[in-house]
């Protein structure tokens, strides 16, 4: 067994502007994440539309598929270990690495390390990925510096902290303060660092104890009377979208990043293009 | 005690259809979420005490052998035996035998999980002897011919009206209209039954939370002082742990009570921690003349070197799943046996094998809460996952999953194909939704779509929407 | 093969140690000997009065209640007093305990002190504690002669007398005076770690008093 150095602390602002330092004109390539390439494109577009407000050189590789969380999360380590050498190879060359999920962004910046930690040739690069993997709204707090988020949103938001972005990666008061910056009245619901029972493909394996989960989520939610729910996971927010749908609440589902770039003319995850003026 | 392990998504949809269960398992976040935060913020020193904790058992069991052997010598120098149990058949006959040996009829018990690992009631009983649980939550379960349900609450599932009618149906020869109705009545009528059995027990059989080399002691931590009862008033004190809850000092012990009481309940330090060595001595007016320790390995020394090592760290303290939102949502007996929640979905497979076990690990988000507020920084996430990988090798995974998984694997490997397939699916997804934004049903999604809406995607993939840009921004 | 044998033979072949291995052989001897002290909070490194007056805090915090005495002759008549007030009959049980002993008793003269073990009988018992710990208002009581443990569980009220000088700042410097008492490596049959009155959760987490200990404890702190 291989005892590596655990650690257990979150990285602080310090300590990752130590490692990777932000300059306008670095290039930031986005790992857009399967779920938002083919469910919510409209988040790709404002991760990289905040990355270029902060004078960042968007890239999309073009080799990106998936993180290989199903297959790590399955047990099937040769597929996880195969998908992480391909996002290594396809995103090692630029400055910074950008994702829109904490939990996409966890799986890079400290599982592919665990994942090739045996491997000579690719355990360095895995590393060195690592090092410069961020989640988008800590990237852009924690990295590029940014407090300000130079868009207003009227009405009621209340935030869900999805665990990985929460526990792994710290993401917890770098989205309030941009939301705050953009005048947003967050309404904090209870448990809002509690899972909402999306777990990836816990939600189809377990569907039961999943729905039960989410459902306390939802009433939550409800109960804040927030006009928006907002999250840094689109596998979370889908989860509970799509829960708050079937139950009929009337509230809008959005990725944070949306707010943060005044993209909103998108309809809510969830939300009918029927039900929605914004772009009618 | 029957596994029921296999079945476990099945007991999960009943407990989850129990409404008195679902009740109960409200009192987990008050009785412990915030109790044990607040404690937390009150000590500075707090994160700094789990790193030290989680070091002294690595070092621990890196030496375990070794520690071991001291402890024996010191437990024999202060007159007491150490009894080594392979698995639970050897532990249940090296008790059976000396309740034997004393002619024991009356057991009193203190809180145990290896008495429950090793199912010692169930043996004691059918040997004839008198058991009796004196833990007020074992005491209830007791009663009710159940198993715990939290390894530290063991009736955390029970609501009181439960309670009292169980007591009413078993304590039958107390007036039947005597009130019950506070629970102070309750907790009065069980001292009263109990008291009388703690001052008649010929034999007290408590577990152990650690074990102390260097001066040969057990210790237990309690807040209701049965535990003491049931040790010092006995002939005969045995104690049953497992080989794992050896530390080296009384200062490694120091640092780790530090976390457990703050972990378990929020206490800042639990009301009653008591170290026991040997029998009374002979100018002791009180205390017992045999003192044995059944040592436990059950499966333990083959962690030892594997990725669940880290497991044998754990001291039982129940935050794991005080804070996991599937013990929240199912309960403890869902699991099947003896351990439940997120150390449980570790430690079982361990035991019992991953062929049974094998659902536990699996039926977790991996939300990371578990290990976030683990005392002992076990990294239970992780080692569900090497469960799963562990299933994944042996080809025990269910054959949907299998398939699932490599044909999306194929895919995704290969970035071409897999932006032709995530293409149409977008486009084929975003007609079925009629422009409503969400599918009622959608195929192979079912367990997703039976209690949620599919949200529809936007049309077209991100990929292909920035590629179309890129193009359209060079010409 | 033993099932000992076999247990330490498939630890010892997990963690591939050969038996003769001196490097972890002196590992556990220095670590046994030496007893480093870990991590030690702050919180109860205090000069003598605020040590005391932490402990204080900390026991009343955990439902005890607790008097301070400038002379342990005046203990009698308070220990009555005390019980008087709680509508406690005037009867008490502890052990040999030469500063028990020495008390002026006849300064209570309703006051019925038995000496020796408790046996369920007694409402009240009386413990002159080892030492105490100000970080969690914990009491160290040791068995034997002088103080039965019998004393400390099966009474419904638990008087325990301590001495201030006797109040350390955290267990380590507590189970130090004891391994001076009684010798590294050795120790009485039970070393009880008391804080607070015995108490339950087990029905729906409602905290109750006095689940099989006492319900009421009572410290009272000497000089």
């Amino acid at each position: 067994m291989t005892k590596r150095p655990r650690v257990s602390r979150t990285k602080t602002q310090e300590d990752t502007e130590a490692e990777s330092g932000f300059k306008p004109g670095d290039s930031v390539a986005l790992f857009v994440t399967c779920l938002v390439d083919l469910f919510r494109p409209s988040v790709g577009f404002a991760a990289a539309k905040l990355i270029e407000g902060r004078g960042g050189e968007v890239i999309v590789p073009q080799a990106q598929t998936c993180c290989g969380q199903p297959a790590f999360n399955s047990g099937d380590r040769d597929t996880a270990r195969d998908i992480a050498k391909q996002v290594i190879a396809a995103f090692e060359r630029y400055d910074h690495v950008v994702v829109p999920s904490g939990s996409c962004g966890g799986m890079i910046s400290k599982h592919y390390s665990e994942l090739l930690a045996d491997d000579p040739q690719w355990a360095p690069r895995a590393d060195a990925l690592a090092a410069k993997t961020h989640e988008l709204v800590s990237f852009l707090f924690d990295v590029t510096g940014m407090t300000e988020c130079g868009e207003t949103f009227e009405g009621s938001v209340t935030y869900h902290d999805s665990c990985s972005g929460l526990r792994e990666l710290g993401v917890k008061r770098q989205p309030r303060r941009l939301l705050e910056s953009a005048g947003v009245n967050i309404v904090e619901m209870k448990d809002s660092e509690v899972c909402c029972g999306f777990g990836g493909t816990f939600c189809v394996k377990y569907p039961d104890i999943s729905n039960t989960m989410v459902g306390k989520k939802t009433a939550n939610i409800a109960a804040t009377g927030a006009g928006t729910l907002l999250a840094g996971d689109l596998g979370c927010l889908m989860n509970m979208a799509g829960k708050l749908r079937r139950e009929g609440v009337d509230i809008e589902v959005r990725h944070v990043a949306e707010i943060l770039a005044g993209m909103t003319d998108e309809p809510p995850i969830a939300g009918s293009h029927e039900n929605h003026e914004g772009d009618l | 005690m029957q596994i029921t392990s296999p079945s476990f998504k099945d007991n999960a949809r009943q407990a989850m259809a129990d409404a008195d269960l679902q009740r109960a398992l409200g009192n987990v976040e008050k009785g412990f979420i915030n109790k044990r935060a607040k404690a937390v913020a009150k000590l500075p020193e707090f994160e700094d005490l789990r790193d030290s904790a989680r070091d002294i058992k690595n070092h621990t069991l890196a030496h375990l052998d070794l520690y071991l052997e001291h402890y024996e010598k010191k437990v024999t120098e202060a007159g007491g035996k150490v009894h080594w149990a392979a698995d639970a058949e050897e532990a249940r006959k090296i008790i059976l035998d000396i309740c034997k040996s004393v002619d024991a009829k009356r057991i009193t018990k203190g809180k145990s999980m290896i008495s429950e690992e090793i199912a010692l009631n169930a043996a004691l009983e059918a040997s004839g002897h008198e058991v009796s649980e004196t833990d007020l939550g074992e005491y209830i379960i007791q009663l009710r011919g159940e198993h715990p349900s939290h390894i530290i609450a063991p009736a955390i599932h029970v609501n009181k009206d439960q309670v009292e009618a169980d007591f009413r149906r078993v304590h039958d020869k107390l007036p039947p209209e005597r009130n019950l109705e506070a629970p102070e009545s309750l907790l009065a009528e069980a001292r009263g039954i109990l008291r009388e059995k703690f001052l008649s027990a010929d034999v007290g059989i408590t577990g152990a939370n650690f074990l102390v080399a260097e001066t040969g002691s057990s210790i237990i931590v309690t807040n209701e002082g049965n535990g003491d009862l049931t040790q010092i008033l006995p002939r005969v004190h045995i104690v049953t742990a497992s080989l794992e809850k050896i530390v080296p000092t009384l200062e490694d012990v120091s640092q780790i009570l530090r976390v457990l009481a703050r972990s378990a309940t929020g206490q800042e330090f639990s009301v009653y921690t008591t170290l026991s060595t040997g029998p009374k001595r002979a100018e002791d007016p009180d205390g017992p003349e045999e003192y044995h320790v059944v040592l436990l390995d059950n499966g333990r020394s083959s962690m030892i070197g594997t990725e669940f090592q880290d497991m044998l760290r754990c001291i039982r303290c129940g935050a794991c799943m005080n804070h996991c939102p599937v013990y929240h949502s199912i309960g403890g007996h869902a699991y099947g046996w003896v351990y439940p929640g997120p150390m449980g979905s570790v430690l079982t497979p361990s035991l019992i094998g991953v062929d049974k076990g094998g659902q536990l690990p699996n039926a977790s988000t991996f939300c990371g809460r578990c290990e976030s507020v683990c005392p002992m920084r076990i990294p239970l996430p992780k080692m569900m996952r090497h469960w799963r990988e562990r299933e994944f090798e042996r080809h025990l995974s269910p054959a949907t999953t299998r398939w699932g998984l490599s044909a999306w694997a194929y895919a995704a490997k290969r970035p071409k194909l897999y932006k032709m397939i995530t293409r149409l699916g977008a486009m084929a997804l975003n007609l079925a939704s009629r422009n409503k934004g969400a599918l009622r049903w959608w195929p192979l999604a079912g367990g997703w779509t039976k209690y949620r809406d599919l949200p529809a995607p936007q049309g077209k993939t991100f990929q292909q929407m920035w590629a179309e840009q890129k193009k359209a921004a060079r010409s | 093969m033993s099932s000992r044998e076999t247990i330490l033979a498939t630890i010892r072949r997990s963690l591939h140690a050969s038996p003769g291995d001196r490097t972890r052989a002196a590992s556990v001897a220095s670590r046994l000997a030496d007893a480093p002290a870990g991590v030690i909070p702050a919180r109860g490194q205090l000069p003598d009065d605020k040590r005391i007056k932490l402990f204080a805090k900390m026991l009343e915090d955990v439902s005890a209640t607790v008097e301070r005495l400038a002379d342990a002759g005046d203990l009698p008549e308070r220990l009555a007093d005390f019980l008087k007030s709680h509508n406690l009959p005037p009867q008490i049980v502890c052990g040999e305990d030469e500063l028990l002993a020495g008390l002026p008793w006849k300064k209570a003269k309703t006051l019925d002190v038995k000496t020796g073990r408790a046996d369920g009988t007694e409402t009240a018992g009386l413990s002159h504690a080892f030492g105490g710990v100000a970080e969690t208002g914990t009491l160290m009581l040791l068995s034997g002669p002088a103080n039965p443990t019998t004393v400390n569980f099966l009474p419904d009220t638990h008087v325990v007398v301590i001495r201030a000088e006797d109040i350390g700042s955290d267990y380590e410097s507590v189970f130090a005076r004891l391994r001076e008492a009684y010798g590294k490596g050795n120790m009485p049959r039970t070393v009880n770690l008391i804080t607070g009155a015995s108490r339950s959760a087990d029905i729906e987490q409602t905290l109750l008093l006095g689940a099989h200990g006492p319900r009421r404890l009572h410290v009272m702190i000497v000089g």
